[in-house]
């Protein structure tokens, strides 16, 4: 019997890796979809091999669930993934990087008046990006009670550095060239922030907002863990592990995978949209 | 050596910001407790005091400021009770205490580095495979850079809990989940890294007539050292937040995450900030380190001028 499993699994991998490793050599492979293809064939040979091992060796649910009871759940449970997708996403995360986002903005502007200041929060601010700033999530949680607002802020703090260190070092990232021409068109400070700084500065703005989004997510989830309401990602993910409800737990991540992905994109969107001219969006 | 006034004046507005609003932060709880100590605090009762705001209390009790900075449990510590928190528990206490931070600091340290270096080994093994191999970079690398997209972190409870089902405990499952953390920033860097030589000078060792083994050592490999860095840098601070979150569900017994559990549920701030302080300096240490190994090593390269 498991003989028959192994033997079973290694033929999936195998197959799979069979076509893609033609289709990856063959002549096609700088086609558009061969390239979505080949990773998406390698996810569902993954997906293969665990489902008919986790069926072949009956492993315990409790242990590690089939995909398709995963699938399953994801699909019955719909509206509770929901309203924990809204509470933590939602409120949680996004709110906090609204307003990470825009404080970090407003200091970068700000300390971008003086070089003595950029020079201090450079170093200062990629310190405190490294530090392991979950952890004030208790802290928030006692200040802030458990509902979002706790969330919200430590999502806050957490992206405020990333930003912050990356619009500074991006509204520096202008030539003393530029800087003169505007100086000869009689531009003062706003006119030059809005028309050479900012602009020349989004690549760095965006490549700190990309970052971020992951760091929210993350923030988000795991706050929740330090007390939260009967309701989010993080709230279900730790009780649904008590519960040894694996199959929740997993459906949880798989939205937290996607939610993760799209505001990824739709940064990266946002970014291919405003920083057409640089040249590692040019086609 | 231009930067060490700005720095330090960023860090003293921080301080500032910080001792200044542990006054109105405490100043409640202050005037709760002086007034259960028998003096005078106008309003004079906990009633009336809530619809006051705190700066608004604290101009009206100027003599209870003081008090503010003073306070047992309270909800913003000042720097000195963090500060000597900090020095009693890491220098005062024996090391094998279980109050001592170096000693909590060592379980969630140890759980760091062996799963950064398992995590490492692994990301570096895979970004060879990728750049070698083209149906595994075709298949593998999209999802290697999606995951940098997601919350791994959300794994966390589940793994530990599914180690333990299966018998694994101890610094195992904090180690694997510092390990997933630190293996795909390796294997994004080691892989741009890896292809980071161009053409002229792949070229060049073909016309040394040089072996595919020779053009990974003598080339591939020294030029990737450079991001190889920027991803361990990035991987260990992943590492350590990986381990002390891996502490949190579980109910750990020791480690920074218990100390800041323990702080939280027996509602001493003052552990959980000095917790909280703690690993913060033990992440700034690592990356520190890793910042002073790359420096020694791309000098000796002669990657940088010295």
């Amino acid at each position: 019997m498991i003989w028959l499993a192994i033997i079973g699994a290694l033929l999936i991998w195998a197959v799979g890796w069979f076509i893609n490793a033609q289709l990856a050599n063959s002549a096609l492979s700088a086609r558009r979809w061969v390239q979505v293809l080949v990773p998406v064939l390698f996810g569902v040979t993954i997906l293969l091999m665990w489902e008919w091992l986790v069926r072949m060796l009956e492993v315990n649910a409790v242990i590690l669930p089939p995909p398709s009871a995963i699938a399953v759940r994801l699909a019955n449970e719909f509206p509770r993934l929901w309203v924990d997708f809204e509470q933590t996403i939602i409120k949680g995360a996004m709110t906090g990087y609204v307003i990470g986002a825009c404080a970090a903005f407003a200091v970068a502007i700000l300390a971008d008046r003086s070089p003595f200041l950029t020079r201090g929060i450079l170093p200062v601010g990629g310190f405190m990006a490294a530090l392991p700033i979950v952890g004030t999530a208790p802290i928030f949680v006692k200040w802030l009670g458990s509902d979002w607002q706790s969330k919200a802020a430590v999502v806050g703090v957490m992206v405020f550095f990333p930003i912050l260190v990356n619009t500074v070092a991006g509204l520096r990232d202008t030539t003393s060239m530029q800087r003169d021409l505007m100086r000869t068109y009689g531009a003062g400070y706003w006119v030059s922030l809005f028309k050479l700084r900012l602009p020349a500065a989004m690549p760095f703005i965006f490549n700190g907002l990309k970052v971020a989004t992951t760091l929210a997510l993350i923030g988000a989830i795991v706050a929740e863990f330090f007390g939260s309401p009967t309701v989010g990602m993080g709230f279900r993910i730790s009780t649904s592990v008590g519960q040894l409800a694996l199959d929740m737990v997993w459906a949880e991540i798989v939205i937290a995978a996607i939610a993760g992905s799209t505001f990824y994109g739709l940064m990266a969107w946002i970014e291919a949209r405003v920083t057409f001219w640089h040249p590692s969006q040019r086609k | 050596m231009k930067s060490v006034l700005p720095v330090l004046t960023v860090v003293g507005v921080i301080m500032l910001v910080w001792v200044v609003s542990v006054v109105p932060m405490n100043m409640h709880l202050t005037a709760d407790q002086a007034q259960r100590d028998g003096l005078a605090v106008t309003p004079d009762t906990p009633a009336a005091r809530q619809n006051v705001s705190s700066v608004a209390l604290a101009l009206k009790n100027t003599h209870l400021i003081g008090a503010t900075y003073g306070l047992e449990r309270p909800r913003l510590p000042s720097p000195h009770q963090v500060g000597a928190e900090l020095w009693d528990t890491v220098f005062d206490k024996k090391i094998t205490s279980r109050r001592s931070l170096v000693y909590h600091g060592w379980v969630t340290l140890s759980a760091t580095l062996l799963g950064f270096a398992i995590g490492t080994g692994l990301g570096i093994l895979l970004a060879v495979g990728i750049v070698y191999n083209k149906a595994m970079d075709m298949s593998v690398m999209p999802w290697a850079i999606a995951s940098q997209t997601i919350p791994i972190l959300a794994l966390a409870p589940m793994i530990i809990v599914m180690l333990g089902a299966i018998g694994v405990q101890g610094i195992l499952p904090k180690a694997i989940i510092s390990a997933y953390l630190s293996f795909f920033p390796v294997v994004v860097g080691m892989v741009k890294g890896l292809r980071s030589p161009d053409g002229m000078q792949l070229d060049l060792l073909r016309t040394y007539n040089a072996s595919g083994a020779q053009g990974f050592w003598k080339l591939r490999l020294p030029a990737s050292v450079p991001y190889l860095f920027a991803s361990l840098k990035i991987g260990i601070s992943a590492s350590l937040v990986g381990a002390i979150v891996a502490e949190l569900p579980t109910g750990a017994r020791a480690g920074f995450g218990a100390r800041m559990l323990v702080g939280d549920q027996y509602g001493q701030p003052i552990v959980t900030w000095a917790a909280l302080f703690a690993a913060a300096i033990t992440a700034a240490a690592l990356v520190g380190l890793f910042s002073l190994l790359e420096r020694l090593t791309l000098r000796r390269m002669g990657m940088v001028q010295a």
